[in-house]
């Protein structure tokens, strides 16, 4: 999806200012299958580049979430709790928190929309 | 096999019992005990008569498979026959009513079920001392990581953190090496499916604690580097650890021990022939090398010298306690009889008659299913999904588990499917020394026809089972909305 | 010559052979380095007949000493009705597997669905796992489970008065786990809120662990302590006897958050030691976080309600070194033991069960103190298991208990004994450990005449 910055492990961030909305790309949620549980961190955890934040559980699978970015967790997506499955429904209008950035140049190494496909179909 | 739809709850109408007690002659009742103390209002338990408990539980048995009903290959499991003299003996009068904490002079019996299983274990394996405390399998792994971890700081050798474990391994032993407070890191099997020798030395410094092996591997495969191994590991400091999940395989002919393994857990309910009970209880014995007899963990049971009785003790230079007794002694029973069946005689019989099976069926499907590494395998071998399996196409595609699902419809149980993770359609097929021609052959005519019916009717695998007393259930919706009570 | 196990004839192995290509079952090892073959004789008995089976054990069960038991201390002799053996003998559920293949387990599956909504009715807590090992290992998962609650926290409170066995066990699984634990010692045979309090005010505390009823036997009086402890963001874990819920004031009750413990007084013999049952219970909010099985409902294909292994992607088969626990398996056919008696026993044959107990237990405590050879310990609500200060030495105490064919008189630490009654215990016993106590009395009493106590 144009406008969005991917890591290598299929998250995807969009940023206002210092602000970074994180989900998971289309790929992601096509590859785990049905996701029957989002596990989020609370609000004002702190979240660190790179490192686990959550995790997202199909019926035989678990998927680490890996921030893209570091900084404070300032919304997560309630809706989640009770419909989980709204991820693989739309994976990019359903983001999964909200970060508020100590280093928003830590976006720079994350890839845009071109590069993102061009890695998927380097491991494909 | 019928469908039953109650729940206890649901036979309950208020005033109905099931119990038999006797009046009380006692003045006292626990309602002088002070108020701030008690329960509010009574728990809701069923309300049901005797032969209500009875018949709905046998109701509930006619929907469960088991050895007894059939053909049980499920891989990794060993699900051999259950013998009826090991029953029948773990309640033998005189053993039911010992209190684990009863003076070892009353207890003498107990003890020496204790004393001389682990010395017979010890002679099966090749290790110097047991402890049958642990409750199963993973908990002997957990046990055994102890002693493990123990060995190294009793030396001073703190750095020892590592512990290395193949990507072909159960998914206990990473599990159990967390839960023991070890680092795991991962060592590549070979496109022949045994551990990766090049991938495994330069892994092996000062801060590998040492290595959990199962051998035959999750593959079925002897693991034929092993003394290569052994050598590598324990010049690098660390120790072997022995998961005996496949032991069968070899027992009677391979002795861990002599393998050169340090530490190595039994799972008694597969090789030792005690029931699964469903899931348990089990028992996971944990042997060891004379050096490391000293950390056993407490209560340790030992023969006095000077009396000749066995007697209990704690074990101050132990691992420490991970029982609140001295293990599951009602399983330790059962498989004191099976040994005592068997004897020296037949013992030596069980890992070629398993692996006898083992390469039977492997060599009568592998025409028709995909096998990945084709050399002799042991006492189970694992199919890589159909080679005609209509992959790709999204109406047709015929799956491990649409396989696995028809298989019951034909009256056997399933194999261990999805696993080991080195494939996407992994079956592991472990069929056991008691199974007889016959029932290996009626498998192995199930297997094709369904690799038939996977090309002539596809639909029909993909709906499968279609005769069990219920078929495919929801998973994503209970794990979605988890209903886990009445 | 054939055994009764294997059902291979000799034209079997060869034709099986044949299809593999081999002419002998010793090719079958030829992968195996020739010196790693065990050529020599296990030191094992030669194969008996079942006749020589039953034998053996008949010699074994000779060196027992079949013992009147007054004596707890995490095992307790409840008496199993009858209908429990018949149920549990049923060989489709003895010889089954953990029910992964929902479609044929359907039995298992659903009385561990019975089991787990029986034990929450029974804590009043909101959901169960499937069973664990025995209450000292479910202590140590329930504790590592508060860790994962609790984010950032890593020690743990422990009361004093907890089972010795339970506290050694918690002490393993921490020590190489990476848990810190602080023990509170007892202050007056209960738990100290006090001391748990100061030490919760320190901010690093994610959990506290005490017993319902605990080592002394002593109804343990937990008001404010759920208010402490959730104040310092922790979990308060209750160890508790399921069978004495019936009648006293559940974990849920006290406000807890997870419940543990040991099921065996629900129906399962004593057996000398095992096989038990642990129990985990917790709150809704908690139960992603905890391990071990768990069974929940749902539909099949055709729509009907059927039950299923389910958030199993905590599970070590699935997340391997990231697991809630290592733990695979259940204590299975004892969750069905303890099914089986909690539905004959309903809520009324439960509550009778304590009562027995209880009238038995305190009758015994009055008769004891009666004959002046004891006195009160703490003198605090008690159920069924009790110590006293005892006059007489607890080894010659239990000298004369074992004489008379009876176990009890547990050591209890300094003069205290521990003493514990159940249902299965007739007047007539117990009156017979009190003449046993008079005569040890008496025995001790001539002893110092005869200046024999000297030696």
């Amino acid at each position: 999806m144009e406008g969005l910055l991917y890591s290598g492990s299929h998250e995807w961030v969009k940023t206002e200012g210092d602000m970074a909305t994180i989900g998971i790309s289309d790929f992601a949620q096509k590859s785990m299958g049905s996701i029957v549980y989002a596990d989020m961190p609370d609000v004002d955890d702190e979240v660190t580049k790179d490192e686990e934040f959550g995790a997202l559980e199909s019926v035989k699978a678990a998927s680490d979430l890996y921030s893209p970015v570091s900084g404070t967790v300032m919304e997560k997506n309630d809706a989640l709790d009770d419909e989980p499955g709204l991820l693989n429904q739309d994976p990019y209008a359903n983001w999964i928190i909200r970060v508020k950035m100590s280093d928003p140049s830590e976006t720079g190494s994350l890839m845009d929309a071109a590069a993102y496909a061009e890695y998927l179909e380097k491991q494909a | 096999m019928k469908y039953y739809d109650k729940l206890i709850f649901e036979l309950s109408k208020e005033g109905r019992t099931g119990f038999s007690l006797p009046d009380t002659e006692w003045a006292d009742t626990t309602d002088r005990i002070p108020a701030g103390l008690r329960r509010e209002l009574p728990p809701d338990l069923p309300q049901v008569s005797e032969p209500d408990v009875v018949r709905h539980y046998v109701n509930l048995s006619n929907m469960n498979f088991g050895v007894d009903t059939g053909f049980y290959p499920l891989g990794s499991c060993t699900m051999k026959y259950n013998p009826k003299i090991n029953e029948e003996m773990a309640s033998y009068p005189g053993f039911g009513g010992l209190h684990p904490l009863q003076p070892d002079d009353t207890v003498q019996g107990a003890l020496s079920i204790y004393g001389e299983l682990s010395d017979w274990l010890c002679s099966l394996t090749g290790m110097a001392a047991f402890t049958l405390n642990p409750f199963a399998g993973a908990h002997g792994e957990l046990t055994g990581l102890m002693i493990m971890r123990s060995y190294h700081i009793s030396r001073g050798d703190l750095k020892r953190t590592k512990v290395i474990v193949p990507d072909s391994a159960h998914g206990t032993n990473p599990a159990s090496a967390a839960v023991c407070g070890l680092q795991v890191v991962q060592v590549k099997s070979t496109p022949d499916g045994v551990i990766d020798i090049g991938d495994l030395k330069p892994l092996l410094d000062d801060t590998v604690a040492g290595i959990m092996m199962t051998n035959p591997n999750t593959l079925g495969l002897f693991e034929t580097g092993i003394k290569e191994i052994e050598t590598s590991v324990h010049a690098a400091g660390g120790l072997l650890y022995y998961d005996g999940a496949n032991m069968n395989a070899l027992l009677g002919k391979v002795r861990p021990g002599d393998m050169g393994f340090d530490i190595m857990h039994l799972n008694l309910h597969k090789t030792f022939s005690t029931p699964h009970g469903g899931g348990g209880p089990g028992a996971g014995p944990v042997g060891v090398a004379e050096r490391l007899s000293r950390l056993l963990p407490s209560p340790v049971v030992r023969k006095s010298e000077k009396t000749g009785k066995y007697e209990t003790a704690g074990n101050p230079t132990g691992a420490g306690r991970i029982s609140g007794f001295m293990g599951n002694f009602g399983v330790l029973m059962k498989a004191c009889a099976y040994i005592l069946s068997l004897g020296n005689r037949n013992i030596r019989k069980v890992g070629p008659y398993s692996v006898l099976a083992a390469n039977y069926v492997k060599e009568s499907l592998k025409d028709l299913y995909k096998l990945p590494v084709s050399t002799l395998c042991k006492h189970e071998f694992v199919f890589d999904g159909l080679k005609e399996a209509n992959a790709g196409d999204p109406e047709r595609e015929v799956t491990t588990l649409d396989i696995a699902k028809r298989l019951l419809d034909y009256g056997f149980h399933a194999p261990t499917i999805y696993f080991p993770l080195l494939f996407h359609q992994s079956i592991m097929i472990e069929p056991t020394e008691t199974e007889s021609k016959e029932t290996l052959d009626a498998f192995v005519a199930a297997m094709r026809t369904i690799a038939e019916e996977a090309v002539s009717d596809p639909g029909l695998l993909r709906s499968a089972p279609h005769n069990t007393p219920v078929r495919r259930p929801d998973e994503t919706l209970a794990a979605t909305h988890p209903k886990l009570k009445i | 010559m054939g055994f009764a196990y294997f059902p291979h004839t000799g034209d079997d192995i060869k034709a099986m052979l044949g299809r593999i290509g081999l002419e002998s079952l010793d090719e079958l090892y030829s992968d195996v380095p020739e010196d790693l073959l065990f050529r020599g004789d296990f030191d094992i008995p030669d194969a008996m007949s079942e006749m020589e089976v039953r034998r053996h054990f008949a010699g074994l069960a000779e060196k027992n000493v079949s013992l009147s038991v007054f004596c707890g201390a995490g095992a307790y002799d409840h008496y199993s009705p009858s209908v429990i053996p018949a149920v549990i003998s049923r060989s489709e559920f003895l010889t089954s597997y953990t029910p992964y293949q929902a479609e044929v387990s359907q039995g298992t599956l659903r009385y561990i669905f019975e089991f787990q909504s029986m034990m929450t009715r029974l804590t009043g807590l909101d959901c169960s796992n499937a069973s664990m090992y025995d209450g000292p290992t479910s202590a140590a998962e329930a504790v590592m489970m508060a860790v994962n609650c609790t984010k950032k926290k890593n020690r743990v409170l422990l009361s004093g008065t907890l089972l010795p066995q339970v506290l050694e066990v918690v002490e393993t699984y921490c020590r190489f786990h990476g848990i810190c634990l602080t023990e509170i010692p007892h202050r007056d045979g209960v738990s100290d809120l006090d001391a748990i309090t100061a030490e919760l005010g320190k901010g690093d505390v994610a959990g506290v662990l005490v017993p319902g009823i605990n080592r002394f036997g002593i109804i343990e009086d937990l008001t404010g302590y759920a208010e402490a402890v959730h104040a310092a963001r922790a979990l308060l874990i209750v160890y508790s006897d399921p069978s004495s819920l019936a009648v006293i004031r559940t974990p849920g009750e006290w406000g807890a958050d997870i419940a543990c413990g040991d099921a065996q007084t629900l129906g399962i013999p004593l057996n000398f030691g095992g096989p038990y049952i642990g129990f985990l219970c917790c709150r809704q909010e908690y139960v992603r976080k905890l391990p071990g099985r768990i069974v929940g409902e749902t539909v099949d294909t055709d729509g009907r309600r059927c039950y299923v292994l389910t958030l199993q992607a905590r599970e070590q088969h699935i997340r391997r070194e990231k697991a809630t626990s290592n733990i695979c398996s259940n204590q299975s056919l004892m969750a069905l033991y303890v099914t089986v008696y909690l539905s004959l026993m309903g809520p009324e044959g439960l509550k009778k069960v304590n009562d027995l107990s209880y009238g038995g237990a305190h009758y015994l405590h009055d008769e004891l103190l009666g004959t002046g050879l004891f006195t009160e310990a703490f003198g605090k609500p008690f159920l069924k298991e009790f110590v006293l200060k005892s006059r007489l030495p607890a080894k010659q105490l239990q000298k004369s208990l074992l004489d008379a064919g009876i176990f009890g008189a547990l050591s209890c630490g300094d003069d205290l004994v521990s003493f514990c009654v159940t249902e299965n215990r007739t007047k007539e016993e117990i009156d017979r450990v009190v003449n046993a106590v008079i005569r040890c009395h008496i025995d001790r009493c001539r002893d110092i005449v005869n200046g024999n106590l000297m030696k």
